[in-house]
């Protein structure tokens, strides 16, 4: 694999032809049904979300929607879901596991929307839940990173059994732009941001966050779409292969020890 | 996100601008500074000790003052009942941050703390409960692994022995200088409750000033019973950002603890003085199911 920084896969996700979850579901999945609502407030249309077959076995598809034009991205809102969103998510894991269908999260946003209304319905509650209850959901989930992970918006989609990322995806705690916005006081600086905050794939696999990294053609999925769904639908034929068959009990322990086991510390018992 | 919260908190606070004729600064010029609070919200000049003997809440205009664990450890708890857990943890430097190391050095040096959060087993008249308290003054009690880790052990140690846990809710949210590993803290924190959840323990939350970022969009929020002290801000996004985003001025109150109860995200407010009180009752009330699930 080339070792590109982070920077330059920073314009390859941001390219305006890249892939969306829009490209990939035909490609992906048959039978794709979509389904609406949170069932409370509205219908985000930042949050896509579905039941379909990948090969031959029912699933259940929840993704955060990249606009391909103006127009798209207008409906939805440029990615950023609002709490209805995440609580749409929500719903449809619940009826996933009800059926006991596979959960796929496909994971690009640059973020949860930071609005007026998001915090008056809750944004940080609706996160937390999704957090809280995807941890202990029986069914297996998968996500992958399609383009840009940004922070709790978008690991609300990203509580799962495996976690894969494509090769040029981007997966931080925080926007580049919004890192450089606080340590130099100057969001233009977002590329240099970027390549000091060790969020490619592989920098990720190295901390034990990212499971899987999925292959893009030279220069980023743009230049041949086909093959990257190839290389999605190998990966999650081998994931399902891992996961489908573990026990409930099993499943749950290895999702759980996931997470538990993230983190940098030291214990100083002399001092 | 930070960077904006103490852009909030001074907005605000210069938001309602005192007025001056009633500040008895004047008065005071020849005691010595440490003597007198001055109110950061209403400019009034207090004597410290009628500040601190009031909970460090300013008796002017019922502002609830950021206080230390330490502090609210003792307010709250009964006095020399904790027996603190992971007293001597620190964290690494995941993503190799520039002076990462040498910025909580000499934060560890200012406030004799090793993190932003301490956690042990206490008890409030009596009753067991497994506790932890957030302390802004570390790197604005942001979230980063020592949090996350205590915090999984806490809820951990709180599901297994069977107890209920409070947790003092106080963070700017996720640690930037940990880069994504702190982002995933809020997964795991968000999975240890869960698993408290379904051992049928109680959980508290008590929200104070400032609950945002990473942090609300986990742990705090999951409480079986979200307590808020009165005013303090609460949020998932900064302000700034949103007013960058809608280009204009928010009212003073949005994002406040008042704002999160009308819109049904807070259970209830409860005044500094009175949160012991308050949660002991709680406690009281879940014993036979919150203290032994089990038995
Ligand atoms: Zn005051």
């Amino acid at each position: 694999m080339n070792n590109l920084p982070a920077s330059e896969r920073l314009d390859i996700v941001r390219n305006k032809f890249r892939p969306t979850v829009r490209d990939y579901i035909p490609m992906l999945f048959d039978d794709f049904f979509e389904m609406h609502g949170d069932r409370y407030y509205g219908d985000d249309g930042a949050i896509i979300g579905g039941i379909a077959y990948f090969n031959g076995t029912p699933v259940t598809v929840i993704s955060q929607v990249k606009g391909r034009n103006l127009e798209e991205n207008k409906a939805s809102n440029f990615s950023m879901p609002h709490p209805e969103g995440y609580r749409k998510a929500l719903r449809l894991a619940h009826q996933a596991e009800k059926f006991y269908r596979p959960i796929i999260c496909l994971i690009d946003t640059p973020g949860a929307f930071c609005g007026v209304e998001a915090e008056e319905r809750g944004q940080g509650e609706a996160i937390a839940k999704n957090l809280m209850e995807f941890m202990t959901l029986k069914t297996p989930v998968f996500s992958i990173v399609l383009g840009e992970g940004g922070s709790g918006g978008a690991l609300a989609l990203g509580v799962c059994d495996e976690l894969a990322m494509l090769s040029n995806a981007l997966y931080s705690v925080i926007s580049p732009r919004g890192f450089a916005s606080i340590l130099w006081k100057d969001a233009t600086r977002e590329r240099e941001a970027c390549d000091i905050m060790k969020i490619t794939a592989e920098d990720l696999q190295r901390l034990g966050i990212c499971d899987y990294i999925i292959e893009e053609p030279e220069g980023g999925a743009h230049n041949n779409p086909d093959l990257v769904a190839e290389n999605i639908s190998s990966y999650l034929c081998d994931a399902f292969k891992r996961n489908l068959l573990k026990p409930i009990d099993e499943l749950l322990n290895d999702r759980y020890t996931k997470f538990r086991k993230i983190g940098e510390f030291e214990e100083n018992l002399d001092s | 996100m930070l960077e904006d919260l103490f852009s909030v908190v001074k907005t605000r606070f210069n938001g309602t601008e005192p007025n001056t004729s009633n500040v008895k600064k004047d008065v005071k010029t020849d005691i010595p500074k440490d003597l007198l609070f001055k109110c950061p919200r209403c400019s009034n000049v207090t004597f410290m000790d009628d500040f601190t003997g009031n909970a460090k809440v300013c008796p002017k205009c019922n502002y609830h003052s950021r206080i230390s664990a330490k502090e609210r450890i003792d307010m709250t708890f009964d006095k020399g009942s904790l027996i603190e857990f992971d007293k001597n943890m620190t964290s690494k430097n995941p993503i190799d941050f520039q002076d990462y190391e040498e910025k909580q050095e000499s934060i560890r040096e200012k406030t004799g703390l090793k993190d932003a959060i301490i956690t042990g087993e206490a008890t409030i008249r009596g009753d067991r409960v497994v506790i932890a308290v957030m302390d802004s003054r570390y790197m604005m009690a942001s979230m980063g692994s020592v949090v996350g880790e205590k915090l999984t052990r806490a809820f951990e140690f709180a599901t297994e022995n069977k107890l209920p846990i409070i947790v003092f809710t106080a963070s700017g949210g996720a640690r930037m200088q940990e880069g994504t590993v702190s982002l995933m803290q809020m997964a795991k924190t968000s999975g240890a409750v869960a698993r408290h959840n379904e051992a049928g323990l109680l959980y508290i939350t008590v929200m104070t000033d400032p609950t945002t970022g990473g942090v609300t969009a986990s742990f705090a929020s999951l409480g079986d019973i979200i307590i808020a002290e009165p005013k303090v801000l609460i949020g998932f996004a900064g302000r700034r950002v949103i007013e960058g985003t809608i280009k204009q001025r928010l009212p003073d109150d949005f994002q406040s603890a008042e704002f999160l109860m009308e819109k049904g995200f807070v259970d209830m407010i409860v005044e500094r003085k009175k949160i012991r009180r308050t949660l002991s009752h709680l406690l009281k009330l879940h014993q036979s199911k919150g203290g032994a699930a089990n038995e």
